[in-house]
């Protein structure tokens, strides 16, 4: 008997990689996908795996990959295929050499997301066909699957997950690897070269495949008729499915796991088989619109919201008109996330509340400094934005109003596509001020290293880009680093340099408070008879100090890490530091 | 066997991941279809979070749903409030009885609730112990999901002996004697 294992959705993806034997795979880190590198490189003698500096990159690395002749992957968070949109629409175009697959994460109820787009429509819009797994062993079935039709099609394939996938585990039975042969190289211009006479063709061929593919997706084992009682039809797919399995165990059901080419005829004639159709799908009517402008009737968005995630008691309410008693208690403070304990960021936001800055932001842990008690961060839009952002504020208002605002973006992001906007504020004399919070890890996800950290995901000791040199290259002269928490030291440099009439970039550094490297016996005590109980320790929101009744600070050693924030907010003395 | 429903809430970073893959484990061992679904990301920055086990014959859905909860397993008194309707009307709850103020509550926009525990007392069984002042008495505070997991332990179907082989599968090598010696200390508590 083969093993079995349980294994979260993201970790059987890995396995349905290495089992089908791809080669090359590269990834931004992005929740709700990022463990799927995580995983893939424990079969790093088999394959070759990284980090790319963004999800464009990795896109297009395994395209290169691909018509080089071995089977490639990339994945992202649904907004990264946003900025791998560019070569992922001509990908389409171009098809690919031995299989190309992307795996797209989404997010429904945004756990750790800006927004709540919809991967099906992007890649009805690129025209590249997409699965959806219900659980982890199909999601390592289907990624196998996947380069099957990738390479029958000539078609890059995505695999679409959403956050419940991607983070539940279930039980995996394995397999061993197939290794699959190289195909030789072959120059093909007229393929792989996207000038408007050669695109012209391929577009033909694209919508040839894309009908095929439709027509022969009827008979795909993974776009399954369960045949129950007639009264109820529902087309649903992916971990919706789960949910019409619980709530609704006697209904009829087509389970879709290919949701983009719709299986037409397949639908048509399950449609004609139930009294009362259902389409269930979380987000946007995808599936729902496509078979309505087919002429049939059925019920979607009408029963159903598009936002968030779905459940099995929205079918007993909506369908079997079943009230759900069990209701939350009212009186609940919210728990939202917070900055950690010692975090450096914590530090940087004080000085910027301090000298009443206003701040561009971006993605990443620190977003959170838009949330009270620190609420500094007063824009934040996708990777990268802030210092572009910050640039239009600038020649909206002028180098004078600029005096008043900085942009804060992690080391990490600036590697995503920071560097970009830098390149626009050089070459379009801007004379804002850009600090890099460079806290040596790509924090949200969980600590990814990049591009600044000098260390692969294979493992690798490698060149780490410096920041100081690197924006010296760009020609940008003031340039300064400052350890995050040095408050004296910061706030000297931030009120210089926003004041000043040229373009300044300051990195504030410190490593994550989580990560190895910032490892240490410090911590900070209350001095309670300096103590006068004015409370400017705690006003940071650092979750390690806590106010006692009569007014005198706590602080909680298993969660201090020494960072003196606290201590330097103090001017009684009331608060030392010991080793 | 009908699919059981178990859920572990907690604050981002107490450890709730480790506990959730214990029972993951021990449930597939026992031969069992098994279900978890966790939180990662952002919520795990001091959040609230809420992890769902379900195993049985053949597991469906992945989530528990309000009104489904066997056991409730909350690190946290507030969490145990928030997540209390999860319950059957005969689940058990079982608490580590501490406080955890959120941000809201610390900043004064917000009450911390008082009598959690006795109002779900009014509707459900309710054992409770203050498992970090136990997990410091062992000499880490960090193993104290352990040593809730070890009452809840109390309230399932696994021997002493199954528990030891899961812990030894999931945690740390370096960590295995800590978390065994929690286990035991939270497998002797009543806590009624």
């Amino acid at each position: 008997m083969s093993e079995k294992r349980l294994m979260l959705g993201n970790e059987a993806i890995a396995r349905g990689l290495y089992e089908a034997g791809v080669k090359v795979a590269s990834a931004y880190p992005g929740t709700p996908s990022t463990e799927i590198s995580e995983n893939l490189v424990q079969y790093k003698d088999s394959l070759y795996c990284e980090w790319a500096p963004n999800e464009k990159v990795a896109a297009e690395v395994a395209f290169g990959a691909s018509i080089a002749g071995v089977r490639s992957f990339a994945c992202m968070k649904m907004v990264g295929y946003n900025v791998a949109a560019d070569p992922v629409y001509s990908a389409a175009y171009a098809g690919v050499g031995r299989g190309m697959v992307l795996c797209v994460a989404d997010d429904p109820g945004l756990y750790s997301s800006q927004n709540e787009q919809d991967t099906r429509m992007v890649s009805r819009a690129a025209q590249i066909p997409v699965l959806e797994p219900s659980d982890s062993q199909e999601a390592k079935d289907m990624t196998k699957l996947a380069y099957e039709i990738s390479e029958k099609y000539d078609k890059p394939v995505v695999i679409r997950t959403t956050t419940r996938l991607a983070h539940s585990q279930g039980v995996v039975e394995l397999c061993p690897r197939e290794e699959v042969p190289d195909k030789e190289y072959e120059k093909n211009i007229a393929k792989n070269v996207m000038l408007p006479a050669n695109a012209i063709r391929r577009h033909v061929i694209v919508e040839e495949q894309m009908e095929r593919l439709s027509e022969d997706a009827c008979s795909f084992s993974i776009n399954r008729v369960e045949m129950r009682d007639a009264k109820i039809g529902v087309i649903t797919s992916g971990i919706p499915y789960t949910y019409v399995r619980e709530a609704l165990p006697d209904a009829s059901v087509l389970k879709l796991g290919m949701v983009h080419p719709l299986p037409r005829k397949l639908i048509e004639e399950f449609a004609s088989k139930v009294d009362r159709l259902i389409v269930f799908e979380e987000l946007m009517p995808v599936i729902e619109e496509q078979v309505r402008s087919w002429g049939i009737k059925c019920e979607g968005k009408d029963l159903f919201t598009k936002l968030g995630e779905y459940s099995a008691n929205m079918l007993r309410e909506k369908v079997l008109g079943e009230k759900i008693e069990a209701v939350p208690a009212s009186d609940i403070p919210a728990r939202p996330p917070i900055l950690c304990p010692g975090c450096p960021h914590r530090s940087t936001f004080w000085v910027l509340k301090k000298l009443k800055l206003h701040v561009a932001g971006d993605i990443g842990c620190y977003t959170l400094g838009a949330v009270a008690p620190l609420q500094v961060i007063e824009s934040c839009l996708c990777m990268g934005s802030s210092i572009s952002s910050l640039h239009g504020i600038g020649k909206a208002k002028g180098e004078e109003y600029l005096k008043d605002w900085v942009c804060v973006i992690g080391d990490s992001t600036f590697m995503h596509t920071g560097v970009n906007s830098l390149m626009n504020m050089v070459y379009n004399q801007s004379t804002g001020t850009v600090i890099i919070l460079d806290n040596r890890i790509t924090g949200m996800t969980g600590h990814q290293d990049n591009p600044a950290t000098g260390k692969t995901l294979m493992g690798d000791v490698v060149t780490a880009i410096d920041f100081e040199k690197f924006c010296h290259g760009l020609g940008i002269e003031n340039v300064f680093t400052v350890n995050a928490y040095d408050q004296a030291a910061l706030t000297e440099v931030v009120k210089r340099e926003v004041k000043a009439d040229h373009l300044s970039v300051i990195v504030a550094k410190a490593p994550c408070a989580l990560i190895p490297e910032a490892k240490t016996t410090k911590k900070c005590v209350p001095v309670p008879e300096n103590c006068i109980h004015c409370g400017a320790c705690t006003k940071p929101g650092c979750p390690a100090l806590s106010k006692n009744e009569d007014g005198s600070i706590s602080i909680d050693p298993t969660q201090c890490n020494g960072c003196t924030l606290c201590m330097q907010l103090c001017r009684f003395n009331a608060i030392r530091e010991v080793m | 066997m009908k699919t059981r429903n178990i859920m572990i809430v907690g604050v981002g970073g107490q450890g709730t991941l480790i506990a959730s893959r214990i029972l993951g484990y021990i449930a597939t061992a026992a031969g069992y279809d098994v279900k978890l679904s966790e939180v990662h990301g952002m919520a795990q920055r001091g959040g609230s979070v809420v992890t769902f086990v379900r195993y049985g014959d053949k597991v469906e859905e992945p989530i528990v749903e309000p009104g489904q909860a066997d056991v409730l397993i909350a690190f946290e008194r507030l969490e145990a409030k928030r997540y209390a309707h999860y319950l059957k009307p005969d689940g058990v709850l079982i608490c580590n009885d501490t406080r955890i103020d959120p941000m809201p509550v610390r900043i004064g926009t917000a009450k911390y609730p008082e009598n959690i525990l006795e109002d779900i007392a009014k509707d459900h069984t309710v054992y409770k112990a203050d498992a970090t002042e136990i997990a410091l008495g062992l000499g880490n505070a960090r193993c104290f999901n352990v040593v809730i997991l070890g009452m809840a332990a109390r309230h399932m179907d696994y021997s002493v002996e199954d528990w030891y082989a899961a812990i030894e599968h999931t945690v740390k090598p370096k960590t295995i004697e800590l978390n065994k010696k929690a286990f035991d200390a939270g497998y002797q508590l009543t806590g009624e």
